[in-house]
């Protein structure tokens, strides 16, 4: 058997590796070993790549693969579970970048040995492959810079609100009819200083519009962008599939292209918006399309009253039903086992507690699950949105711990509102709501919340795992009395 | 090989990946979103074919080895974390298994 026949059967076997690593990710029981079942066929695709007779530069690529190798394992070591979003991010920029890498240096190839050399390696001819190079530059860069800016978005080294200014639409059109024409002008151009101007006018301009594409966008909107930017990374790695005619390439990036668009559709249902709404609308800037200011006609007038951790005690420790929503908010101050510590205190003292968990609460779908999960939340305490509303009249006490706009009944009454439509959690149906808030500002959809004038909702102000810790004192001291 | 039959598979995956993904259980996102991110970082054949091709321009040495190294940790980072991430939920399946034992 030749080593190319090898080759192409290992890679078929990884491709169905792929997917059924895939198929068993999407399933709570066989999650874990669908991972690792995926793992193994990126292994044996690594292992028979350096097999292929091309392959003959080790060192370097040996270098290489160790470097990424220990970062990669010191990544996943380190990272907080609730900085679980913007690692995925920085993961899924390199992965862009790298196949950016792919397209420069078979650019670079060709440049240096001609077609003709370079074709005798690889089908295609002279207009495809620019094309396809063009693609995984192009892809490959706006996800690169655009998973970045996302990361730094959601890391705090940003700021979270959208940036918006006069004319963006435009200058993004721009950007992207120079990016088209440096490609028309690299594919096409034939002579090599113009094919060199318009490829490094594309792969400069394809960095900037991952930049200026994501500056829109809001915080709360980064699930939809990263799943998107990761269906992005996947389609750069299958035009750079394309480039070197590689069938393991295009399959996974294909699957991983296809999937993504899928879970980004599934969250844009899930807030009632189209993607076309998530990306380009500049959603969450407070200019609502429209021209109608949030909280205009039907909304509530009231103002905000604030709770000390000792009444929350009061309330609690009469509480039979207690409901917790938890939000973006419990995972910045990574308040998830002081929120199981609260939970288990008050089914000691009798209460029945449920987690109500919104679909996109948090900057990642199922985000709240993972953080709970880690905290060792029983699975059955977990309720979703549909299951817990028609039970939120029976509840006495509704504890929301940094979510905002999930809980908005905004989102169901009032027309103006930008986030009128998006299904909520009904939690302004319990008896008492209590909302830990770090202060008083909007959430990251910039909307004022009309939960919290609500005659019976009170504030618990303050960091929410230091707010928590107070509630939970308070417990521990009647206990020890 | 053939343009056209890379196409053709090209076109099959698509709908192949509409269809893997289309019930899966929110709560379940997360891992599938970075499990399938590790599994764009299947540029990795690419990167090591880019970077380990003879030829002694140190251009295509920089780019490949660079390449070589970020499609690595997005792959090895992307399988860990989830790894690590579905390591939670595991233990919640155990059910009286509470912390220890488990990292």
């Amino acid at each position: 058997m030749s080593s190319a026949t090898l080759i192409n059967l290992s890679y078929i076997v990884a491709s169905v590796l792929f997917i059924l690593g895939l198929k068993m990710l999407g399933r709570q029981a066989t999650a874990r070993r669908g991972n690792l079942v995926s793992a193994v066929g990126m292994l044996i695709a690594v292992v028979v790549t350096l097999l292929d007779k091309q392959v003959v530069n080790f060192t370097w690529i040996v270098t290489g693969l160790v470097i990424g190798t220990v970062a990669g394992v010191i990544c996943a070591r380190v990272v907080k579970m609730t900085s679980m979003p913007e690692m995925v991010a920085l993961l899924n920029g390199f992965g862009g970048l790298a196949s950016l890498l792919v397209g420069w240096a078979e650019y670079g190839k060709i440049r240096a040995f001609g077609w003709e050399r370079y074709l005798a390696e690889f089908a295609g001819s002279p207009v495809f492959t620019g094309t396809v190079i063009f693609l995984a530059v192009l892809i490959g860069g706006v996800t690169f810079t655009g998973s970045v800016y996302a990361f730094a978005k959601l890391a705090g080294l940003v700021s979270g609100k959208p940036v918006l200014f006069r004319g963006q639409h435009l200058v993004n059109g721009l950007l992207l009819v120079l990016t088209a024409a440096g490609g028309g002008v690299a594919i096409f151009a034939g002579d090599p200083t113009w094919v060199l101007a318009g490829f490094t006018t594309y792969l400069v301009v394809s960095l900037v519009l991952g930049w200026t594409f994501v500056m829109p966008i809001g915080g709360g909107d980064m699930p939809v962008v990263i799943s998107f930017l990761n269906s992005l990374s996947g389609l750069a790695a299958c035009a750079a599939g394309f480039v070197i005619t590689n069938n393991v390439l295009i399959v996974a990036g294909c699957l991983v292209g296809t999937s993504g668009v899928i879970l980004s559709a599934i969250m844009c249902k899930a807030m009632n918006r189209s993607l076309t709404n998530v990306l380009f609308s500049g959603f969450g800037s407070g200019v609502v399309p429209g021209g109608a200011e949030a909280g205009g006609e039907g909304a509530i007038q009231g103002e905000l009253k604030p709770i000390s951790p000792e009444d929350t005690f009061a309330v609690l420790e009469a509480a039979r039903q207690v409901v917790i929503i938890p939000g973006y908010g419990m995972a910045v101050s990574q308040a998830q086992h002081q929120v199981r510590e609260l939970a288990d205190l008050l089914e000691q003292n009798g209460a029945e507690v449920r987690f109500a968990i919104h679909p996109v609460a948090g900057r990642m779908p199922g985000h709240m699950n993972v953080l709970l999960a880690e905290a060792s939340v029983p699975y059955e305490q977990l309720v979703e949105m549909d299951a817990i509303n028609p039970m939120m009249p029976t509840m006495d006490v509704a504890i929301v711990i940094g979510a905002n706009d999930v809980v908005n009944p905004a989102a169901a009454r009032d027309k103006s509102s930008p986030i009128y439509g998006m299904p909520i959690i009904n939690a302004h149906e319990a008896r008492t709501v209590i909302c830990l808030k770090r202060g008083k500002g909007t959430g990251f959809s910039g909307i004022e919340n009309q939960l919290f004038l609500l005659p019976n909702t009170r504030m618990l102000y303050g960091d929410a795992k230091a707010a928590l810790q107070g509630v939970v004192g308070e417990f521990k001291s009647i206990a020890a009395a | 090989m053939d343009l056209m039959l890379l196409f053709f598979i090209f076109v099959l995956a698509a709908f192949l990946g509409f269809e893997l993904i289309a019930k899966v259980p929110s709560q379940l996102h997360t891992p599938l979103m970075s499990g399938s991110n590790a599994v764009s970082g299947i540029t990795i054949v690419g990167a090591l074919i880019a970077g380990g091709t003879a030829d002694d321009s140190w251009l295509t040495t920089v780019l490949g080895t660079s390449a070589v190294i970020l499609a690595m940790i997005n792959v090895v980072g992307g399988y860990l974390v989830t790894d690590r991430m579905l390591g939670f939920f595991k233990k919640k399946d155990a059910g009286a298994v509470k912390k220890g034992g488990v990292k």
